[in-house]
């Protein structure tokens, strides 16, 4: 009989499940996309029910529930650390024993009791597992990798105690080597600027590295010399007297207030200023440095040229980026689900493989087992059809050629082009399945994009799509990035010459600066987070681009996920609709739909910029 | 009672015995602010919880 496990990752942030049939990855979702609360935390029964669906059996079916941390290690890691700072931090032990005694350590029953409202008659105590934190990452990073050995960084916030770890992956084994432990912390660091700069600790992260470009790291030094302590292999200290995150209810203290000489930003008052983009800067050239020394020392000491990324760091394009241009390595693989939805993913991962010794075969010519990360929930063109009816929206359903013409003409026409296709991505990118789509060409689409469709900072840069086949000749990469998760300088016979005057710009003026023959997907230092698309993994995606390509002479689009800021990304045709009715956004397509704005019923439209809390 | 059982457990394979009395200080004491306090919010600092 088939052997079916179950990975789940809840109750801290990103919950998400996912279902291994005889270790093949068949589904995983993350909740958010189904209860529509971005980063929910909650037990995942929708994420559940649709891994179920999907391979068609039921919550009885299911051998073995692993969940990606161990709650008791968490909890020793919490009091060790109240009691070493002690009688400092009452006000923190105050606000969270209450929660930990209430809930969080009775971790296992709470699992327990919610998967037997669903199956209540199957001993859950013995079929339940429990996998460190950073063990599920990495195995999420290195078994569904299309290689047979490698070295496996993970790097987050904070797991149990782990922040950073290295394990070495060979065949179906995985052994940790080393690791950082808590209060030590890249993740940690990084989000400390970002709560600094006035975003959102674990949700800001990635506007802090969209703005660096704008910054001077004028700060690199002065953060490594006075806050860290930063040894030639990556390892490091920090320096606990700048931060408040052990004690307090804040990431920084007044000491690291003092050193960069201002209280932090507030977001609702505090305009950014060129120095948070220098501050911005600043960490992100200090997260580069670690990281590269880190993958320097380890391809030293391994000798082994594949290297698997995960954790939250790994979300970091721009160093993933730095470390594949450093070459210490020969071969990087990211696992797209690098956050701790991906958790649940590499639980269920390492106890096939490691404790039930589960064989791993890579599919040749090398392959990783990730099926483009299109793992979640699809809709067939009768189902989409049925419900668009229903919603009142007028479309016309035609043939794949056509819907293909029309996606085409309306990117060269410059029109903001919502597109739901196939399955839903896993992880936090949208990769042609739930994505909103431009031409990058345009001068205006940038500005547009953020602020009619998707309402969020204008600042904040957008992804290029590219053919495969094309990326080298507009990109200075010649590698597969098919989950956005590497940075490439734009080739520079595509950059534009600025004038004097241009030049002169600093900081957030560059913005409207025409930099490339792509000035949509060109940030203001040429950077681009590419996705590459491949024929095999996504050939509907692919001839849309092919088509666009053989119109206008650019195999490049824009793709940005398909939501509003603050909003998860859609998941049904509902939400699509939904979304493209409250936004600014031309046409839709959905399957074999096609849905103009101008035919809709304006009385259809909702209040969708206030609908959801800002990230 | 299980999870006393494995409470246990976890201590005996990590070693900290030195922890036991300090756990239960602390859980007395954390236990004391759940009986007197009504709701259970967790602070905003996702990392340590």
């Amino acid at each position: 009989m088939a052997s079916r496990i179950l990975g789940i990752s809840a109750y801290y942030h990103d919950s998400a499940a996912a279902l291994l049939v005889d270790g093949e990855i068949i589904a995983a979702a993350q909740e958010e996309r189904f209860t529509r609360k971005k980063h929910d935390a909650a037990f995942p029964h929708h994420a559940i029910q649709y891994c179920l669906e999907e391979a068609g059996c039921a919550l009885g079916d299911i051998d073995h529930v692993v969940f990606y941390d161990k709650p008791f290690l968490k909890f020793e890691r919490l009091l060790e650390t109240y009691l070493a700072f002690a009688p400092k931090g009452f006000q923190s032990f105050r606000r969270a024993m209450p929660i930990w005694l209430k809930e969080k350590l009775f971790q296992k029953r709470m699992l327990k009791e919610a998967l037997e409202k669903d199956a209540p008659d199957f001993a859950w105590d013995e079929r339940l597992m429990f996998s460190e934190h950073h063990l599920s990452h990495a195995g999420s990073a290195f078994f569904p990798s299309p290689f047979e050995d490698a070295v496996v960084l993970t790097m987050d916030g904070v797991g149990e105690w782990t922040t950073t770890s290295v394990a070495i992956g060979r065949g179906n084994d995985l052994k940790i080597h080393k690791e950082l432990h808590f209060p030590h912390s890249l993740g940690l660091l990084y989000s400390a600027f970002t709560y600094y700069t006035g975003f959102k600790v674990n949700s800001g992260e990635y506007k802090v590295m969209g703005l660096a470009p704008y910054g001077e790291p004028k700060y690199k030094d002065k953060i490594i010399s006075e806050i860290m302590d930063l040894k030639d292999d990556g390892s490091f200290l920090l320096d606990q007297s700048f931060f408040n995150y052990c004690t307090g209810l804040t990431m920084t203290s007044e000491k690291f207030h003092d050193l960069f000489g201002a209280p932090p930003r507030k977001a609702d008052k505090d305009p950014l200023t060129q120095d948070h983009m220098d501050l911005a800067a600043s960490v992100q050239a200090v997260t580069e440095e670690v990281m590269l020394r880190i993958t320097r020392s380890l391809a030293d000491e391994f000798k082994i040229p594949n290297l698997c990324l995960a954790g939250g760091v790994a979300l970091n394009c721009v160093g993933n980026g730095k470390i594949l241009k450093d070459s210490a390595f020969e071969n990087i693989w990211i696992q797209p689900a690098a956050g701790d939805a991906g958790g649940a993913l590499g639980a269920a991962l390492t106890a096939h493989h490691m404790t039930f010794g589960g064989k791993r075969t890579i599919a040749q010519p090398a392959q990783d087992a990730m099926k483009g990360s299109y793992l979640g929930p699809r809709y067939e063109q009768n189902d989409i059809e049925a419900r668009l009816t229903a919603l009142g929206a007028q479309f016309e359903a035609v043939s794949e050629a056509d819907m293909l013409e029309y996606g085409a003409s309306a990117l060269a026409e410059e029109q903001a082009l919502g597109w739901f296709q196939g399955r839903m991505e896993f992880g936090p990118r949208a990769l042609g399945g739930r994505s909103i789509l431009g031409d990058p060409r345009s001068e205006t689409m940038q500005k547009t994009l953020n602020l009619k469709i998707k309402y969020r900072e204008s600042f904040r840069p957008f992804a290029p799509a590219v053919l495969r086949e094309h990326v080298a000749d507009w990109f200075e990469i010649d590698e597969d990035s098919p989950y956005m998760l590497l940075v490439a300088n734009v080739q520079e016979k595509r950059h534009l010459q600025m004038t004097e005057e241009e030049k002169a710009l600093f900081g957030i003026e560059k913005l409207n600066i025409k930099r490339s023959d792509i000035p949509a997907v060109t940030h203001v230092d040429y950077s681009a987070r590419i996705q590459t698309v491949h024929e095999a993994t996504n050939p509907l995606y692919y001839r849309l681009i092919k088509r666009f390509h053989e119109k206008t002479g650019c195999p490049v689009i824009v793709n940005t996920s398909f939501n509003v800021r603050g909003e998860p990304i859609v998941n049904t045709p509902e939400d699509a609709f939904r979304c493209f009715m409250g936004t600014e956004m031309d046409s839709l397509i959905v399957g074999h739909c096609i849905l103009k704005k101008a035919d809709q019923d304006p009385a259809l439209a909702k209040d969708y910029k206030d609908a959801f809390e800002l990230d | 009672m299980s999870f006393i059982k494995e409470l246990w457990a976890f201590m005996m394979a990590r070693k900290k015995f030195w922890l036991f009395p300090i756990i239960i200080m602390m859980v007395l004491f954390g236990g004391l602010i759940v009986l007197t306090q009504g709701s259970a919010v967790a602070p905003f600092i996702y990392t340590l919880f």
